[in-house]
């Protein structure tokens, strides 16, 4: 029998049993629309990643040098822990030694974090206040939307001015031209001098929720010690640059620290590729589960499928001996079973490609996590439909193609 | 008659095991059917002409002795060389009519040129031409539900007959049907000899046996008797 009469024959029946064909392809159903679902939502999450959350983070060719890692993978250990808090913290001479120990052209800026109250008039805001020096804007890639950056003067000089982002300057201003404006940060006065472009949001939290003043400016005394960093950035001009600054920067700290060679760094020093090694690792993790997932419910779903098809071939043995009387041979009843099973298996994967994708959109539309469909996935989602079904029907339709055909045409 | 016999079989033999015993259904059986012939395997039941109906019919196989079919021997071919001659040498009709449910009149007559891997157009042209043949060219799209009895055993007619096969097997073909309608049957099956059809019936009524050329009688898996009539 040609193939296009299998197909035509398999269309019919399953179409002439709606119900029967619904439930038997459940189990191959759910097994695509999980996986569709999952790498589709995951994809998204890699593509947000790489685009976002490493680029705000850190931008191309970008590494920190600070106490401790700021981006972690897996869990710490408290004696890990315990170490990194009895590390010594970054100082000024460090910062500054280490950004002239640089051999290749670079810029360098310095960065101190902390959490504070900022005010105008009756409008307050609990923002993250951070200091830092002039080519800080630089490093971060961040655009002045309106107004200008602080000065290398200003910095060395601490004037009281500040740099704000967006969000800010629209919580506090409403429709008032934030610049030249006083505010207060811990209640000390700022004049704001510019206003940061939007950055958008991560997961739903917003990256415009923060104030740059220069690094020696009055507010340096709540965010560390005296003459104490968080970190210090480095920006350079490519990926080979960056490994030769980073060198150099760990020999210069080393020396500085006193680090004999078999001890190890006594500082941590980050890139954005490091924190997208750290993302690759929860990706490959779940890449290793998903398949398992994946496979135990087609299974289940392969197995519901030679059940019905064992029924079928049960209820259409009287149907398979008048084939056979009329001349079909094995290979044809085999290929007539096969071609069902298969093209059942293969609709329910279509199907389960369809409400997959349509959960990875609801998913997309209502919680911040993002969503990209990998074509990949739909071509594994249908080779696997028409695997599982054909692996299924293998047993149900060679035992319809070995049928006597005497025997079967005896049977009601 | 000098003409090559279409069907030539030597002490044929069909044993059976049911459980521990042995039954023997034929116990050899020789015969010559030549072409054009009309024959009546006429019988009691249990007398072995369903399985002698079988065997010439390429549905089953002798456990011992020999089948020539159109001069090709048959009795030692596998599952599939047997779908073969099925398909091209022999018209197959039922008691029961056994049509697919499912199908239309004109898609079951169709059936054995699919397996012929006759392509769709010509399938087409020739199984109208097979219901023309019976008379039942208006009904070509209706289910074998939808038709009489009657009407359903023309239908396993034409299609016996669309691959132009060397015999025409009837296995009681008037079984099921009222004895005006067994007359109509009987008179396609007349007309279809007449045009040259070699037919091979198996049935136990003796007027229906009446109308065939030859009578051959079963008895315990033997033949009984071999009768020509003088007409023929």
């Amino acid at each position: 029998m040609p193939l296009r009469e299998a197909f035509r024959l398999a269309l019919q029946v399953i179409w002439a049993n709606k119900m029967k064909s619904i439930f038997a392809v459940i189990g191959v159903f759910i097994g695509v629309m999980f996986l569709i679902a999952v790498v589709t939502i995951v994809q998204g999450m890699n593509r947000y990643m790489t685009d976002q959350v490493a680029g705000n983070f850190l931008g191309a060719n970008t590494f920190q040098l600070r106490r401790y890692p700021d981006f972690n993978a897996g869990n710490i250990s408290p004696d890990t822990w315990r170490e990194w808090r009895r590390r010594p913290r970054i100082t000024y001479d460090d910062a500054r030694a280490a950004a002239a120990a640089i051999t290749v052209p670079a810029s360098t800026a310095w960065e101190s974090n902390t959490s504070a109250e900022v005010a105008y008039r009756d409008k307050s805001a609990r923002i993250r206040v951070i200091g830092a020096t002039e080519d800080y804007f630089e490093v971060r890639n961040w655009t002045i939307e309106f107004g200008r950056a602080f000065s290398s003067q200003e910095v060395r000089n601490g004037q009281p001015v500040v740099v704000i982002g967006s969000e800010v300057a629209e919580g506090l201003f409403e429709n008032l031209d934030p610049l030249g404006r006083e505010i207060t940060i811990r209640g000390l006065p700022y004049r704001v001098i510019g206003v940061v472009e939007s950055q958008g949001n991560i997961f739903g939290f917003s990256l415009d929720e923060f104030a740059v003043a220069p690094a020696l400016s009055p507010v340096k005394r709540f965010a560390n010690p005296p003459r104490v960093v968080d970190v210090l950035l480095v920006k350079a001009q490519s990926p080979e640059d960056m490994q030769t600054a980073m060198a150099d920067v760990e020999a210069v700290m080393r020396s500085r620290r006193h680090l004999r060679p078999a001890q190890d760094n006594s500082f941590a020093l980050e890139s954005a590729a490091g924190v997208l090694d750290f993302w690759g690792q929860i990706n490959r993790i779940m890449f290793a589960v998903l398949p398992g997932l994946v496979s135990i419910s087609l299974v289940v779903g392969g197995i519901v499928i030679m059940n019905i098809m064992l029924m079928s071939v049960a209820e259409r043995t009287r149907e398979i001996g008048i084939r056979k009387s009329l001349g079909a041979r094995r290979r044809d009843i085999l290929r007539q079973f096969l071609v069902e099973s298969a093209l059942l298996a293969t609709l329910g994967a279509a199907i389960g490609i369809g409400f997959g994708l349509a959960v990875a959109a609801i998913v997309d539309m209502t919680t911040p996590l993002p969503a990209s469909v990998a074509p990949w996935s739909i071509v594994v989602g249908v080779l696997l439909g028409a695997g599982v079904g054909i692996a299924a029907g293998l047993y149900p339709a060679s035992r319809a193609a070995r049928l006597d055909p005497v025997e079967a045409m005896r049977q009601e | 008659m000098s003409g090559a016999a279409l069907i030539r079989v030597r002490q044929l033999e069909r044993e059976y095991r049911m459980d521990a015993e042995i039954v023997q259904a034929l116990r050899g059986v020789s015969t010559e059917i030549r072409p054009n012939e009309y024959v009546a395997i006429m019988g009691p039941s249990g007398s072995g002409k369903s399985t002698l109906m079988n065997l010439i019919g390429c549905l089953d196989t002798p456990t011992a002795g020999e089948y020539w079919l159109n001069g090709v021997e048959v009795s030692q071919m596998d599952d599939d060389e047997l779908a073969r001659v099925r398909n091209r040498e022999i018209g197959f009709v039922f008691q029961t009519f056994n049509l697919l449910p499912r199908a239309s009149a004109l898609h079951n007559v169709e059936l054995p040129l699919i397996y012929a891997g006759v392509r769709a157009s010509i399938r087409r042209e020739r199984a109208v031409t097979a219901l023309q043949r019976v008379g039942l060219a208006d009904r070509m799209g209706h289910k074998p539900s939808e038709l009489s009895g009657g009407q359903r055993q023309r239908v396993a007619i034409a299609r016996g007959l669309v691959n132009q096969p060397s015999i025409l097997l009837a296995d009681e073909p008037t079984g099921n049907l009222d004895s005006a309608t067994s007359g109509e049957i009987m008179s396609v099956f007349d007309e279809l000899h007449r045009q040259g059809q070699t037919i091979v019936m198996v049935t136990h009524e003796r007027d229906i046996a009446a109308r065939a050329h030859r009578v051959i009688t079963l008895l315990d898996g033997a033949i009984h008797s071999d009768t020509m009539r003088e007409a023929a």
